[in-house]
């Protein structure tokens, strides 16, 4: 499997920053299915097959990681050799644990209230603070190169994502 | 005209060789086969003229099987072994029926105790499971094709609801390969529709495809780009369809009937049948017409005739048009989009003919829907240009189509909860890990249940497969590390291993044997439809080795005149001596000694095919392309 231990940012041509082309992101990642997908090898020897779903699984698994900012994060993170999910990383600032007790009151009660709109509100409230973060992420990234504050932002990035994932859910059972 | 020649299935034709494939729309109410002929899609027609099959199978009295418009025309007089809409219970235990006392089929339970087997149908010719009774429909129409086209077919693509699960799709395979028909992939309804549409009209943008079928409903969100067909999120309603807008037909009727007849003995399943028939005759008349008379006599001498109007319809079957908006919001919610960025909304499936459907679609994506393809055949029509490309046919529109999984996929864990590991929606092929560890002291095995769904319980989500990862060596609680990977290929298909880190034991399973059919029952079925002077168990398998001894040959062989170069002179020797070694045996009679050497040419080439994937992947990236250049 020696397709797996590829680096994500040399798959798709791009330098190893938080920082994307979105577009060459999306047009390489179509050109290498175009090359790999199952589809091109129906007929071909097992050995081709198998390599061509390896291939095909690491673009597919290399895009989604690549295409959202958080996961993004946490793999630059992890090519540095830190794991920003890890237990022993658990410090994150005061005023981001009281935010983020907020956040989690509002989600529960716009559940009971069965409050759609409320819900609604609370996403694109999130979404405006990840954007803020994706920012500070950048510079910290590919300016600064300065890793520690790299991962206290992308905790509080991938913690927004979770909320954002709960909300969604919240919604689709009220529904 | 010139005969065309034909390979043998699996063989790899030389390039100028048209190679026989086709598309076929297995579906609840009616099916289709269509091919590429002469650069364009095509239904294929029996032998009256009539492109749709009716999806229904009549076991006779003298021991045949009649399939389509003939089976159709008796459903009423002989309903207990006439099959309609066999779909809805594909890869369906008893349980799963919720409307049985309406189908007048005489139920069995599979043959275990445990409550997920595949049910059974009781007819005059025998128990039969939903995947045989849907295997005869595939044979029809396996016929129906190589007639048509003077040959035998290399392969098929099979559409399936997107919304289908594991083993729904297992069990659509099942019949294929019980029809004799070989599966070039299991492709999404909604996908090959929108391959149809998007070639047809030169589309490019972000596409809705909002089909209703008899039984099922899909929505997918697709984004088309120079040929590649993204989708971008699927959601759905496997047990939701046209036959639901007739039965609601036929319960009003019964209403009616019951209001005015003092004593009104319970239906005969001819009856039942029927009414079902009158009540979708009802309902595809008032897609044109302001009221349907419906009329009829029951076994009993009860006069039926009772009069339904276009806004009665709207008024009874409003709440199942609003049912579909639920998981079109869904869909639109995980692809994070708003309805402002659609650029056209396409309608497949008969269903999508009812006006109020319509209106509704519109309301909901501000836009009118497009209909300029026939919604029953745009599926086929799709699935046929696909299969017209994987079986390696030279194709004008270089189409890649880039699928997702429908439900999330996962595990139990302690307090029957779900981990998730693999995410609906997620692309295809798709694999995941995930590690887990023991929970007592000592423990030696551990049991795994896969499962299916998008809740939180174990209970609320379909259960797959279950299977036990045995010998893990005794320790502390929590010191095991059991990593088990979810791989779902592009049929959608998922297989599942796990593996103990330290001792490297392992388990794996294609998620099938606890649902659906077993690998003997399948043979059984196999055997039961060949003649038995037809199948020399023996001859097939040496005319199976040597079909794939000839096909690894030849695209060795190939390869090593393309990218030789990309391996060493001791490396290119080993896998030349294979070949010499596998070319030799071919001409013996031992069946088992040539899969061995093809087995061995494999493991030469191991490195060389990885090399080559690699390499193709580079000159993808690096090729210039203006066009790409502006994207």
């Amino acid at each position: 499997m020696q397709t797996v231990q590829t680096n994500y940012f040399q798959l798709f041509g791009l330098p190893e920053q938080f920082e994307i082309d979105t577009q060459s992101l999306e047009v390489n990642f179509r050109k290498i299915q175009s090359a790999s997908h199952p589809d091109r090898f129906v007929s071909a020897t097992a050995d081709e097959r198998l390599q061509s779903m390896q291939m095909a699984t690491t673009a597919n698994e290399a895009y989604s990681m690549l295409k959202n900012p958080a996961t993004r994060a946490k793999y630059l993170l992890e090519l540095q050799g830190i794991n920003a999910i890890a237990d022993t990383n658990t410090a994150m600032p005061m005023n981001f644990l009281m935010q983020q007790m907020e956040w989690r009151e509002q989600l529960e009660d716009a559940k009971a209230a069965k409050d759609i709109p409320a819900l609604e509100q609370l996403m694109t409230e999130l979404q405006a603070e990840s954007k803020s973060i994706q920012a500070d992420l950048a510079k910290l990234f590919d300016t600064k190169k300065d890793y520690p504050s790299a991962t206290d932002a992308a905790r509080k990035l991938i913690f927004i994502d979770k909320v954002c994932a709960d909300i969604h859910q919240a919604i689709e059972q009220l529904e | 005209m010139a005969l065309l020649q034909i390979s043998e299935p699996g063989m790899s034709a030389a390039p100028h060789q048209h190679r026989l494939a086709v598309g076929i729309d297995l579906g609840t109410t009616n099916s289709l086969v269509a091919t590429v002929r002469s650069s364009m899609s095509t239904v294929l027609q029996d032998d009256h003229g009539h492109s749709l099959l009716p999806s229904v199978v009549r076991y006779m009295p003298n021991g045949d099987v009649v399939v389509g418009h003939e089976a159709q025309a008796q459903q009423s007089t002989d309903p207990v072994n006439t099959i309609v809409s066999v779909k809805r219970f594909m890869g369906r235990s008893l349980n799963d029926i919720t409307d049985k006392a309406h189908i007048p089929y005489r139920f069995v339970d599979g043959k275990d105790a445990e409550a997920t087997r595949t049910l059974q149908i009781q007819t005059r010719a025998g128990l039969k499971t939903p995947v045989e009774i849907s295997a005869e429909i595939l044979k029809t129409l396996k016929a129906r094709a190589e007639k048509s086209l003077g040959g035998e077919l290399v392969g098929a693509v099979i559409t399936v609801p997107a919304y289908f699960d594991d083993a729904q799709r297992q069990a659509t395979k099942d019949a294929a390969r019980i029809a004799g028909i070989n599966v070039l992939r299991l492709l999404n309804e909604p996908t090959a529709a929108a391959v149809a549409y998007g070639l047809d009209n030169a589309a490019e943008g972000t596409f809705v495809i909002y089909d209703l079928g008899g039984g099922t409903f899909d929505v997918s969100i697709l984004r088309l780009s120079k040929g590649v067909f993204e989708v971008l999120a699927t959601n759905g309603d496997s047990a939701l369809g046209g036959d639901d807008f007739d039965h609601r037909i036929y319960c009003w009727v019964l209403d009616k009937v019951r209001e005015s007849s003092t004593n009104f003995a319970p239906l005969s399943e001819e009856d039942t049948r029927l009414l079902l028939t009158k009540a979708r005759q009802a309902k595809e008349w008032l897609t044109d017409n302001f009221e349907a008379q419906i009329v009829c006599r029951l076994s009993n001498g009860t006069l039926v005739d009772v009069a339904l109007t276009a806004p009665q319809l709207v008024e009874i079957t409003q709440h199942l048009v609003t049912k579909t908006l639920t998981p079109t919001r869904k869909a639109m919610r995980d692809a994070n989009l708003s309805i402002e960025v659609i650029d056209g909304v396409v309608l497949v499936g008969g269903a999508t003919r009812m006006p109020h459907l319509r209106h509704a679609v519109q309301d909901y994506f501000k836009q009118e829907p497009l209909t300029n393809l026939d919604p029953d055949k745009v599926v086929a029509l799709g699935a046929a240009i696909q299969a017209n490309m994987l079986a390696g046919n030279k194709n004008d529109d270089d189409l890649l189509l880039l699928d997702v999984t429908p439900l999330s996929l996962g595990l139990e864990t302690m307090g029957g909860l779900v981990e998730k590991v693999i995410h609906r929606n997620s692309t295809l092929p798709i694999a995941r890990a995930q590690e887990f560890t023991t929970y007592k002291d000592g423990q030696t095995a551990m049991s795994i249940h896969v499962v299916q769904g998008e809740r939180e319980l174990v209970s609320d989500c379909r259960s797959l497969a279950r299977f036990e990862l045995r010998g893990i060596p005794p320790m502390a609680a929590g010191a095991a590390r059991i990593r088990v990977t979810f791989t779902v290929d592009a049929d959608g298909l998922l297989s599942v291993s796990a593996r103990e880190q330290s001792t490297g034991i392992e388990s794996h399973i294609a998620v099938k044997p606890s649902y659906g059919l077993s690998e003997d029952e399948i043979t059984d079925m196999l055997k039961a439809s060949f003649n038995s002077a037809e199948i020399d168990k023996k001859a097939r398998m040496l005319a199976e080795a040597r079909v794939s001894a000839g096909a690894i040959i030849s695209s060795v062989t190939a390869a090593l005149t393309v990218d030789g170069n990309l391996i060493s002179d001791a490396e290119k020797q080993l896998i030349e001596s294979e070949i010499q070694r596998l070319q030799l045996l071919t001409a013996t009679e031992d069946a088992t000694a040539i899969h061995n050497a093809v087995d061995a040419l494999n493991h030469a080439t191991e490195a060389f095919a990885a090399a080559r994937m690699n390499a193709s992947v580079s000159r993808a990236l690096s090729g210039k392309n203006l066009e790409d250049i502006h994207l």
